[in-house]
């Protein structure tokens, strides 16, 4: 089995698997529990300044969008950061570190944007032991109507003036949470990197309502007739995250800056994904809190297993591996040509295929007589919406044209050169080749 | 039907003879219980995302009454059973029954594509009747009537056809009465299907269900041929509809044939019983036939506590009128099937002793004995091999023994329509006979309105 022993800004852990700054990671009790099951690290959950702590709503905090069988596919939350008093937190902290020093245990941190508040709290934490700390410029929900959180996260100036602080007043890494609630991660990424810190994680929850109860009319999680919009998380925002991630692992400008990726890992497959975009470990929640804390056996067994077959012995084998592939659309080679292909003997006759590329496509498949679905490459643009709609795994593909041959739709041989927009002859700003 | 454990058999069990109280009030009440037990809220949910929502689906081409299957399966699926079962109910009013006795298996069900992709189709059948089911429970009839229209239809016999033959004109606008020979309504619904497809007398609560719309008059014990002719109801209505079944049953041609008792009858005194542990079976019983009453009565025969029941049929396996989930549920419940073996005599003095049967082949495509015989111990003997239309009104054009029609039912006279069994064509099957009852209202409406 492969050795998933990391170091991430020399923090070591067991596993890339840490449990998300979140509900998990509240207390000794849950964080005890997370470590004897297996899990490589915690961030626990953010703590604010000394004195009386936030309130959460006495109603429900979370909301649900569900796929079949009511699997759970995202999850929304109303919650705010620790309601506890920070000394309890800080002691409890320092309690776990103590037992678990092969676990990495980082806190999150949000208090006021004044250097005071922040010079206030940091000597505390690093006197728990606490491997290193992460910034909370991420909820979108309640603490960012105080000027924290996402408020803080949606302008990168004071990222980089907060990250300075806690550079300037910490010593161990400092991670900066971003939020995706903005319109280019880039900017963020960027002002944290300015500001010193030592990595940035992401993504925290996008601003969300799951659901209108339509008896009253209100958004759910409903408390008393009346709803907030939450913060969205699980499977369903992956795709979200794994873009930022990428964007921020590909930009010059912040290329190199370690990133702790976030974003409805549930599986090993998942955790393969974001780290091969250039996360150096992955940070979970939604699972656990779907699941329990034991998923992180099947996340640990999946990865070492793949690492195995694909030779890798360490994590550091295949993180950012993507990376490189992810382009810009321009420069998507054009001479590329596939043809979709229906097997058909996997074929069921669901007509799936055909409604999709009839009604809202290419109209590129003909149904014959005896519900027999066959591409007619002369419309089939390889737009792959087909495969996407097939419920049978493989039994549409896409089948590259080889070079020299005719594109039955365009009438044009098949080149075998890369060609891409920029050089493209309806791009009026094409370059012409030298 | 619960899954039914087996004790050593009491000596009451195995009484010789017809005699009643086989079994116990808790064994029947086990035995006869829901076939299909009804899907909960969340056993629906997750049934109805199986389905594919297919192009021109093929379990809506399989279905008799072009039921929008996708469409009422993905309406459970969004939470609106009740939409559902108007969808359902748009195209067969008695999409409740038919959710319990159609064979699904040889019909949408088959033809599903998760039956080709993994030999598990999307449980159409089970959804149907959570649709309808949820739909029936709130009590209010999904339909108006449209204003009067003034013309008037007789229908006779208030079968699956004359049911939805009745309601549909009832919907738009006619006043319709029902003759139906029997003491109560519901064709083979109430007197002719097994009691565990259709327990808890849904058939009669399906009846009142439909007559709620209003318009619908229905004379029991009202047999054509006897209280009421042809030529009296063309007189007397605007158009007639023909519904009645099929009153009489074939000959079985053996020795002491006279000794064998007709399953339908069976099947109907039984389904009329209030207590089957009063009900009297044998204790060996054969049942000659091979289709749907054929094993109806025998698998009720073993659920009533015969010891031994067996299926008589004379043509080999894939002949067999009876699907293969019937067959399969028979085997299940401990029913013997013999192929290829007809009655050669019923034995007995006064009453069955014994019943030989000779072995068939088929030979130059004809089925010949083959002078091989058997005979097995019987006290009772049924037989289930077809049933014919009897007391045909002058003027109709018989085909096969049955009632021809064109189109939507239409006979060789003006004014008469007909549909369900005793009409030629079509499978017998509770869903065909909604079907072209309903098909047949539609042109009656057509003609009496003046657009057709």
């Amino acid at each position: 089995m492969a050795d998933l022993t990391t170091d991430f800004l020399g923090i070591k852990s067991p596993n890339p698997f840490w449990l998300a700054s979140a509900p998990p990671t509240d207390k000794e009790y849950n964080v005890r529990r997370a470590f004897e099951a297996g899990w490589g690290g915690v961030v626990w959950k953010t703590l604010g300044e000394a004195g009386p702590p936030v309130v959460n709503v006495n109603g429900p905090r979370y909301g649900a969008i569900y796929g079949a069988d009511r699997r759970l596919l995202g999850l929304n939350n109303i919650e705010l950061i620790t309601d506890r008093p920070l000394e309890t937190n800080l002691e409890e902290i320092a309690r776990v570190k103590a037992d678990y020093p092969d676990r990495a245990v980082i806190v999150s941190l949000m208090v006021p944007c004044e250097e005071a508040s922040w010079k206030a709290i940091l000597p505390r934490v690093a006197e728990t032991g606490a491997d290193g700390i992460e910034l909370n410029f991420g909820c979108p929900h309640g603490m960012s109507e105080r000027g924290m959180g996402a408020a803080v996260g949606q302008v990168p100036e004071y990222i980089e003036m907060v990250t300075r602080w806690c550079k300037e007043n910490y010593d161990k890494p400092v991670i900066v949470k971003l939020t995706p609630n903005i319109t280019d991660i880039r900017y963020p990424a960027r002002a944290a990197h300015a500001g010193g810190a030592d990595a940035v994680s992401l993504i925290n929850t996008v601003s969300s309502i799951t659901s209108v109860n339509l008896d009253n009319f209100s958004p759910e999680p409903m408390i008393d007739s009346k709803g907030s919009h939450g913060g969205y998380c699980g499977p369903a925002v992956k795709p979200i995250a794994m873009n930022m991630v990428a964007e921020i692992a590909r930009d010059p400008q912040t290329a190199g800056l370690p990133i702790s990726g976030i974003g409805g890992v549930t599986t090993w497959r998942d955790a393969a994904e974001f780290m091969s975009l250039g996360c150096g470990n992955v940070q979970v929640c939604t699972a656990a809190m779907t699941y329990g804390f034991k998923v992180v056996e099947e996340i640990k067994a999946g990865l070492s297993r793949w690492m195995d077959e694909k030779g890798f012995t360490s994590t550091s084998d295949f993180v950012g591996r993507a990376v490189p592939n992810v382009t810009d659309w321009q420069y998507l080679n054009l001479n590329y040509v596939a043809k979709a292909r229906i097997d058909q003997d996997l074929c069921i006759k669901c007509g799936r295929c055909y409604a999709a590329c009839e009604d809202t496509s290419h109209q590129a498949i003909a149904m014959n007589p005896g519900r027999v679905f066959e591409v007619k490459d002369d419309e089939c643009v390889a737009c792959n919406l087909c495969i996407d709609v097939c419920p049978v795994e493989d039994c549409i593909t896409m089948e590259r044209l080889a070079p020299g041959t005719v594109d039955p739709r365009t009438g044009k041989v098949v080149e075998a050169e890369y060609a891409n927009w920029t050089t493209h002859p309806n791009n009026p700003s094409a370059q012409a080749a030298e | 039907m619960g899954a039914s454990t087996q004790k050593a058999s009491t000596r009451k069990e195995r009484a010789d003879g017809i005699v009643a109280g086989r079994r116990t009030k808790a064994q029947i009440a086990d035995n006869f219980s829901d076939l299909h037990p009804p899907l909960a809220p969340h056993e629906a949910a997750v049934a109805a995302d199986r389905c594919y929502f297919c192009h021109d689906a093929p379990c809506v081409t399989a279905c008799p009454t072009d039921i929008d299957i996708p469409l009422f399966i993905r309406q459970i699926q969004t939470g609106s059973p009740m939409g559902a079962a108007q969808t359902i109910f748009d195209q067969n009013i008695l999409g409740g029954m038919c959710a319990r006795v159609c064979p699904t298996e040889t019909l949408c069900e088959e033809a599903c594509v998760r039956e080709t992709a993994e030999s598990r189709p999307v449980e159409i059948g089970r959804l149907q009747r959570y649709a309808t089911d949820t739909a029936m429970r709130a009590n209010k009839h999904p339909y108006d009537r449209a204003a009067p229209t003034g013309k008037t239809v007789a229908i006779v016999g208030a079968g699956p056809a004359g049911l939805a033959c009745a309601h549909r004109l009832a919907m738009l606008g006619h006043d319709v009465v029902i003759h139906e020979a029997r003491p109560k309504p519901g064709g083979l619904n109430e007197y002719g299907i097994a009691a565990y497809k259709t327990p808890m007398n849904f058939a009669a609560a399906e009846v009142d269900w439909l007559l709620s719309i209003g318009g619908i008059t229905i004379e029991t014990g009202s047999a054509l041929g006897e209280a009421i002719s042809l030529d009296g109801l063309r007189t007397n209505y605007d158009a007639v509809f023909l519904g009645m079944g099929l009153g009489g049953v074939n000959a079985l041609r053996a020795e002491g044939a006279d000794m064998a008792e007709d399953a339908v009858s069976f099947i109907a005194d039984l389904r009329q019983s209030a207590d089957l542990t009063v009900l009297p079976i044998g204790r060996d019983v054969v049942v000659i036939g091979g289709g749907m009453t054929a094993i109806d009565a025998a698998v009720q025969s073993k659920l009533l506590g015969a010891e031994n029941v067996t299926v008589a049929y004379r043509r080999g396996q894939e002949d067999m009128g009876a699907s293969r989930f019937e067959q399969d549920l028979a085997a299940s419940k401990g029913v013997k099937l013999m192929f290829n073996v007809q009655p050669d005599a019923v034995k007995g003095d006064g009453k069955v002793e014994a019943i030989t049967l000779t072995y068939t082949e088929t030979r130059d495509g004809k089925l010949e004995p083959t002078g091989e015989t058997a005979t097995l111990p019987a006290d009772q003997v049924f037989k289930a091999i077809g049933q014919t239309l009897v007391a045909v009104p002058d003027g109709l054009t018989l085909e096969g023994g049955k009632i021809a029609v064109t189109g939507p039912g239409r006979t060789a006279l003006a004014d008469v329509w007909a549909g369900g069994d005793c009409a030629a064509g079509g499978e017998d099957l509770t869903v065909t006979a909604v079907a072209e009852g309903r098909d047949a209202a539609m042109d009656i409406h057509a003609k009496l309105t003046g657009a057709a």
